[in-house]
């Protein structure tokens, strides 16, 4: 197991990520998040956490999508998840939506994520944000706009997030 | 979250086969699909290369409604089949009107029928899944889902809640399924109504509690899930007039009127308006009839989308 991240490296990722957010979209007057279920919304949380201090008294729109009926892998059986709350209290339509995950790895998580993000609406424009970029690993054409770290990591290894509120600490491993 | 991700069973062919944590899974999944249906999109895609059969030999509006949107919200192609205007009546047998239409590429069916056992019996002889919608006096798993999941809803849980099942017990595929399902949620059942429509021994066999004494049983409730006289299915008189059944065991302003406190009432449907519950009841706030009705699709979304999901096999007949 080989750490990618350590806790101190991660909450300064968070912050830069936070900072490039804010350096592309200002005010937020216009613009909504949406973190993906089910590890996402650890990450998403502590972003939304640190806009509000970087950016005080802005209400941005925050929520939550899980996209287990988007899956493409529904009938093969390896996709079988429980599936999470889903909590969109507000319209995306004309907003700049920022989709927010853990780890972009195939890319077929964003896709069903965007399948499922039109159906509550047609979004201005569609941004991700991901804490972990498995590069090399892509089965579709889908790439970020913000990245915390970029690895290359083959198949066999893993890459696992780790969040205080859940496992105990911060930290990015990678296991062989 | 540690809950079991698949069913424990293949077919949904009544409450009796389920455990609790199937039950719970069915739930929980439900919960999601409810949110899917408060969307301005009220559709996903999961289903949409499964073909779903309704095979209907018994009349029905709510149930066949409530699957068939179901099935479409969940993207899959239906087909639906009633036993009237089709070969049924040139006589051709249960399993091979089945094996007819899955050998045309069919993945599930949802079926009903008059017959106790109909889909227990067909579910030896093809290997796609297969919900029960109802089969004679035996079970209807999806309405006592759908109740058990409603009453989660009004009062936060099922564990440790008292309900009264009202009514024609005898005749009742909704008490059954009900009672199971409620049971295996820990809940506390009793059962009401006239001597003649409680079968014998159903407190030992089922272990339920049984009043001949509508006041009393509502007294002691939380819900009330008062049934439907079912004068089709009785051959024989079993009480004197259905005026005389109301005014003994009817459901009433009233009569809830004059509990100490505000239960809850539900109703599978169709009513009989001013027999087993009147108006005033039926459309109050105390009622969450049209609730349970909303909360049906959500329900057979969460079943069709978990039998949908443990299919290996190609859709053919044995």
């Amino acid at each position: 197991m080989k750490s990618i991240l350590t806790d101190r490296q991660l909450a300064i990722t968070i912050e830069r990520l936070s900072h490039q957010l804010i350096e592309n979209h200002l005010d937020f007057s216009n613009t909504v998040i949406i973190g993906l279920q089910p590890r996402g919304i650890y990450l998403s949380d502590r972003i939304y956490h640190n806009l509000q201090q970087l950016l005080p008294g802005t209400d941005i729109p925050y929520g939550k999508m899980d996209i287990t009926f988007y899956r493409d892998d529904y009938k093969s059986g390896k996709g079988l998840q429980v599936p999470n709350e889903t909590d969109i209290d507000f319209s995306i339509d004309n907003k700049r939506v920022i989709l927010i995950d853990d780890v972009l790895y195939t890319g077929r998580t964003i896709r069903s994520a965007m399948d499922a993000l039109v159906d509550f609406g047609r979004p201005a424009a569609v941004e991700l944000l991901v804490l972990i970029d498995r590069r090399f690993s892509r089965e579709l054409p889908i790439q970020p706009d913000y990245t915390g770290r970029t690895i290359d990591a083959i198949i066999t290894e893993r890459v696992k997030v780790l969040w205080k509120d859940r496992d105990g600490k911060d930290e990015v491993v990678l296991i062989a | 979250m540690h809950l079991r991700m698949s069913l424990s069973v293949k077919h949904l062919l009544g409450i009796r086969e389920l455990t609790r944590q199937d039950i719970e899974l069915i739930f929980t999944t439900a919960d999601q699909f409810k949110e899917v249906l408060q969307r301005p999109i009220k559709k996903v895609p999961t289903l949409r290369d499964t073909t779903i059969v309704n095979v209907f030999f018994e009349n029905s509006t709510r149930t066949r409604i409530s699957f068939e949107l179901a099935e479409k919200r969940l993207g899959a192609d239906v087909v639906n089949f009633s036993a009237s205007g089709s070969s049924v009546s040139k006589g051709e047998t249960l399993i091979d009107t089945v094996n007819n239409i899955l050998s045309m590429k069919v993945d599930m069916v949802v079926m009903r029928h008059s017959a106790t056992g109909a889909p227990h019996f067909l579910s030896k002889h093809i290997n796609v899944p297969i919900v029960n919608a109802g089969d004679g006096i035996n079970e209807h798993p999806t309405q006592a889902l759908l109740d058990a999941f409603s009453i989660r809803e009004r009062l936060g849980s099922v564990e440790g809640k008292k309900i009264a099942i009202c009514g024609d017990i005898m005749h009742s595929r909704v008490a059954l399924s009900n009672i199971y399902c409620l049971k295996k949620l820990g809940a506390e059942v009793t059962v009401v109504g006239p001597p003649t429509l409680i079968p014998k021994h159903i407190a030992q066999a089922l272990d339920v509690n049984v009043s001949y004494n509508i006041r009393e049983a509502l007294e002691w409730a939380d819900v009330a899930n008062v049934l439907r006289i079912q004068l089709e299915r009785q051959n024989m008189p079993l009480f004197s007039s259905l005026r005389e059944y109301s005014l003994a065991y009817g459901v009433n302003r009233k009569l809830l009127d004059s509990l100490k406190k505000d239960i809850v009432i539900m109703h599978p449907g169709p009513i009989n308006r001013g027999v087993e519950l009147s108006s005033d009841v039926a459309d109050s706030g105390q009622s969450i009839i049209l609730d349970q009705v909303e909360n049906g699709v959500a329900t057979r979304m969460a079943v069709l989308y978990l039998l949908g999901r443990n299919e290996k096999e190609p859709a053919t007949a044995k």
